[in-house]
């Protein structure tokens, strides 16, 4: 890769970021675009779990993630901290790769 | 003080360094496993740990050095990490109104809007509370990421495959976890049960990153019933 392609994605990828926090600088939002904005983040993340679970390139697949992902789901459903959460998860989907 | 607009629950938790840490130490072994990727493609270690300083975005880079190391161009290397890396954008918006300071401050707070600054600074309920988990999280994460790629580059990578471990199922696990504070009211639920929907929907038919862009999509169902709730 040439020094050039990492430079213009370094600005390309700062571009992105800064975008989002300075082009309403000093601007005070109206509130239901303040409201929008304030619900980006759960449609969002939502969208990655998916993604991060279920797909497989562009495919949708169901794997040992999903065992993962719903053993997160339950301990996060009782309010388990977060450290709980997450090694629930990882354990299970640990343990189910190395079982098949 | 009134309430922002869709706050988090009351009942949210306050931000614990501790939190952003765990987040920061895992990010650091997939920063681990793209130097090791990074340098078997071909870049030299310099490049992979300039690209980690600068483009900053696990995502994108991966996707970058991928496309490269297949033979594609730059041009489409550029365009499928682009794609990756415009949901930053849309997180810069949500995270407009935390960040304070002057425009000095915020040039250097866009270095470190990601998939999980933004995740644990939404899940606070005090704006205080989400700017110091949005810059404890975002530095941990820059540090870690930074100090994983030098390791792997270097060949020190001593852990392997983070997927033997299910490191990778950590991450949505903890971005569902940092999501309950806003499941556990309406608009935020619906806003969410959207998106996933969208991203489940176009998973097959949009390129690698388009599937959660299109997903802010999302926040208009959510929208509505907001205002419903309100009236």
């Amino acid at each position: 890769m040439s020094w050039t392609t990492i430079l213009v994605l370094g600005g390309l990828a700062y571009a992105f970021k800064a975008a989002g926090l300075l082009v309403l600088d000093h601007v005070r939002l109206p509130e239901s675009l303040a409201t929008i904005t304030s619900l980006l983040p759960p449609a969002l993340l939502a969208a990655l779990v998916v993604v991060q679970t279920f797909a497989d390139g562009t495919t949708l697949v169901i794997d040992a993630r999903a065992a993962g992902l719903v053993a997160g789901l339950v301990t996060v459903a009782l309010r388990a901290p977060f450290l709980v959460v997450v090694i629930s998860a990882a354990g299970v989907t640990a343990a189910l790769r190395a079982l098949t | 003080m009134s309430d922002p607009p869709s706050a988090p629950d009351p009942s949210a938790p306050p931000f614990r360094r501790r939190d952003g840490l765990i987040v920061a130490v895992a990010v650091g072994v997939f920063g681990m496993t793209f130097g090791v990727f990074a340098v078997a493609t071909g870049l030299s270690a310099t490049q992979a740990q300039v690209m980690s300083l600068l483009v900053f975005t696990g995502a994108s880079q991966f996707a970058a050095v991928g496309v490269i190391a297949s033979g594609g161009t730059p041009a489409a290397a550029l365009a499928s990490a682009a794609l990756l890396a415009a949901r930053n954008g849309m997180y810069g918006l949500a995270l407009n109104p935390l960040i304070r300071g002057g425009r000095w401050r915020r040039l250097l707070a866009a270095q470190f809007v990601l998939d999980e600054s933004t995740a644990m600074a939404s899940a606070q309920r005090d704006p205080v509370e989400a700017e110091k988990a949005f810059w404890v999280t975002g530095l941990g994460v820059f540090v870690f990421w930074n100090l994983g790629t030098l390791i792997g580059a270097g060949g020190g990578n001593a852990i392997g495959d983070p997927e033997t471990y299910g490191l990778d199922v950590a991450f949505p696990a903890g971005f569902i976890a940092l999501m309950a504070p806003h499941l556990r009211r309406r608009p935020g639920l619906v806003a969410a049960i959207a998106g996933g929907l969208i991203a489940l929907v176009t998973i097959p038919l949009l390129p690698a990153g388009a599937p959660i862009l299109v997903a802010a999509l999302g926040v208009i169902p959510a929208f509505v019933v907001q205002r419903r709730e309100l009236t």
